[in-house]
């Protein structure tokens, strides 16, 4: 699916629990011993699956423990084998991974609303520690099939307690009443939502009601679930000034253009006003706007620089810039 | 922690007096530089012009509410002279009405009103660079708006000639119902009655932005009544400021002749003038927010109920932003950031449609005019709270 970009890591398989139906946990240590570099709440690593399938996976351990990293994967059955892979791994398993990067960094604010579907769970789970450690005001709203395919809500719930831990199961209450929960803007309160295309989407809608720059996704692709949509460090091209500009994890392409000295017109930063939409010239991008219609998702001829990047597998945007 | 508050300095200026509304900067760097929060006996309101406390205010929707209107009276308590519009209302109603306009006015959306749109600036600037000497308000600026956004709103054509006379009346009522807002009233009634006709769904054609908004009453989004106020506020909050944006525009670069010379070699950059002059000549300077409950800004307690003036054009200039040359136009600044289209959850939703139209009037007029310069005194227009000129009379060399 994608190419694997930076050093890569010798691991091991430490331990491997199911954490719910057809979810597992995976530990993972460095074969050499060594603590990981250290990681930012959202941060996922790479994963070579085997016959060259390389898949992202966010971590859900905390970033005060170095010495190993967590992850969560769903199994699909009717995937292209690389979760497959992954739940055939048993413990002391060498397995090669990458360092943990953050593309889905927590922007610092006064106020979160986690939002979770199914195993998108995963990359939150950090986030709530930093929310909790800094006194932050948060709540997490997750949901899922039923509790039992619900990885890690109970030790949620018992860790935080039912006030901050709202735990949706479809089987006893329905599915998530999006209205309800993103009804109401708060001031300051950044939105962090995780999950499938079909709730991201309809998280989206809903957030034209909120502050530009409220909200904040990542995308569990549905061939892969359980693994992140996009992945390593992409580059920009400017076609007309032939420059190109690497996009780390922590920056967006906007940002990255910026710091070359190229100007973008922009304004709300946020996904939201369209001031900075840009002209793709190849490449495919991952929208994580909040206004784009669907024609001009699917046509992939335009993108805003201040929230979208590459897609997965898509190592290089040239952009009309 | 202990929050350390004191009192706010008391201004005994009124910023809605006469000198203070033709030439305004002067006034607003003394309330800059008076304190971050302000007491403006005057009006009995509070007032922050520095970009930190203005962005705050913004941004911070719960505590400084828009349910009590954007004027200096609280239209809770006192009911305003119309129903409350998107800008006077706060979530969950705000969020609702948002979410429709958001749905109807987006990148896409917009794009496709680029070819309509630009005809008619084509022949509006034809004409005027045949010309030697021509007026950039009433000849280009408060023409081209009127030329384009009422057919993209989907308006029927009688009836049109209240729109500058409604805009006039709703801004000016977000200032003291001085003589200003009283000549802005003086036939009210007719004009909003006209627009509110304008805003039916009978009234409007099937493709416009007014029908896209009827279509989410369908969608069970919005009520009737919800729709025929979106569409209110497009028509209200999409003409005049424009004008103001399009005029303002030309008023700064007909100063900059380099700036002009520069936009002919790289025509690209228009969009970035146009940004650094809504920054530099904010056509909406000010109105009020409503503080919900006591709080403390810029270390001064503000009690619940009192009315704060947010100086948008003022935190456009704020040095400790922009910079010792923050009253200067610079084609390189990056503008981003300003609060010209506001912050937060009530920023401007038409901002990429006035954007165009200002972008597209530029283009066109730098691709047939060497040259621009002032042919005399522009004439500031007395206006409660937007900044702009009755007339701008400017001298061209046609390319």
């Amino acid at each position: 699916m994608s190419a694997s970009a930076g050093a890569t890591i010798d691991a091991v398989v430490d331990q491997v629990d199911r954490v719910a139906d057809q979810v597992v946990s995976l530990v993972l240590r460095r074969a050499d011993g060594q603590p990981f570099q250290p990681w930012q709440p959202g941060a996922h690593i790479d994963v070579h699956v085997g016959d060259g399938l390389v898949r992202q996976y966010s971590l859900c351990s905390s970033p005060d423990e170095l010495d190993h990293l967590r992850i969560g994967v769903l199994h699909v059955p009717d995937s292209r084998g690389g979760s497959k892979a992954v739940h055939a791994l048993l413990a002391g398993t060498p397995l090669t991974i990458s360092e943990p990067r953050n593309n889905f960094p927590m922007r610092d604010s006064r106020r979160y609303l986690f939002l979770a579907g199914g195993i998108g769970i995963t990359p939150l789970i950090p986030m709530l520690e930093a929310a909790e450690a800094a006194g932050k005001e948060w709540t997490l709203v997750y949901g899922g099939r039923s509790r039992n395919t619900m990885a890690f809500a109970q030790q949620l719930e018992d860790r935080y307690g039912p006030d901050r831990i709202r735990i949706i199961a479809e089987d006893e209450a329905g599915r998530l009443d999006l209205d309800q929960i993103l009804g109401m803007p708060r001031a300051h309160m950044l939105v962090y939502a995780c999950g499938p295309g079909g709730l991201l989407g309809a998280v989206e809608e809903r957030c034209m009601g909120w502050p530009p720059g409220a909200l904040h996704t990542e995308r569990f692709v549905a061939s892969t679930l359980g693994a992140a949509a996009a992945n390593a460090p992409f580059e920009v091209e400017l076609a007309r000034t032939g420059t190109t500009v690497t996009v780390p994890n922590d920056k967006t392409i906007l940002e990255a253009v910026e710091e070359v000295g190229v100007r973008v017109l922009s304004s709300c930063r946020g996904g939201l006003c369209g001031t900075c939409e840009t002209q793709i010239i190849s490449g495919e991008p991952e929208h994580r706007d909040a206004v784009l219609s669907q024609e001009d998702r699917d046509a992939g001829e335009v993108m805003l620089v201040c929230v979208s990047r590459a897609a997965a597998g898509c190592p290089r945007l040239v952009l009309d810039l | 922690m202990t929050v350390i508050t004191h009192d706010a300095n008391v201004l005994g200026e009124d910023p809605f007096d006469t000198a203070n509304l033709l030439d305004p900067y002067p006034f607003l760097g003394r309330l800059r530089d008076a304190g971050a929060v302000s007491y403006l006996e005057s009006t009995g309101s509070y007032a922050v012009a520095g970009y930190q406390e203005v962005y705050e205010v913004l941004t911070d929707f719960e505590t400084y509410i828009s349910s009590g209107g954007l004027g200096p009276r609280d239209i809770r308590k006192d009911s305003g002279w119309r129903p409350p519009s998107i800008l006077e209302s706060d979530p969950p109603i705000h969020t609702v009405m948002r979410r429709a306009l958001t749905g109807v006015i987006n990148p896409s959306t917009v794009r496709a009103l680029r070819e309509p749109f630009t005809p008619p600036a084509v022949e509006l600037t034809e004409q005027l660079a045949q010309r030697e000497r021509f007026d950039a308000i009433t000849d280009l600026a408060e023409k081209y708006p009127l030329r384009v956004f009422p057919d993209a709103v989907g308006i029927p054509d009688v009836g049109r000639e209240h729109l500058l006379p409604y805009g006039n009346m709703v801004f000016n009522a977000f200032g003291p119902e001085n003589y200003i807002f009283k000549q802005a009233f003086a036939q009210g009634d007719e004009h909003a009655a006209a627009v509110m006709r304008n805003c039916q769904r009978e009234n409007l054609d099937d493709v416009g932005f007014g029908a896209q908004i009827w279509k989410r009453v369908e969608d069970g989004l919005i009520t009737e009544q919800q729709a025929t106020l979106l569409v209110r506020a497009l028509l209200s909050a999409g003409v005049d400021t424009t004008i103001f944006g399009i005029g303002n525009t030309l008023s700064v670069l007909a100063r900059y002749p380099a700036a002009w010379a520069r936009l002919r070699e790289n025509p690209k950059l228009a969009k970035f003038a146009v940004d650094e002059a809504l920054r530099l000549e904010s056509p909406f300077q000010k109105f009020h927010r409503t503080v919900a409950v006591d709080t403390v800004l810029g270390g001064v307690h503000l009690p619940a109920g009192a009315k704060v003036l947010v100086f948008l054009g003022a935190a456009n200039r704020d040095p400790r932003k922009w910079g010792e040359n923050a009253d200067d136009f610079d084609l390189n600044r990056n503008a981003s950031g300003h609060v010209a289209f506001g912050m937060g959850l009530h920023q401007c939703v038409g901002q990429p449609i006035a954007r165009l139209e200002m972008e597209i009037v530029l283009q066109q007029l730098l691709e047939r005019v060497a040259a621009i310069e002032p042919d005399g005194a522009p004439a500031p227009i007395l206006h409660n709270v937007l900044r702009g000129f009755e007339s701008l009379p400017v001298r061209i060399t046609a390319a």
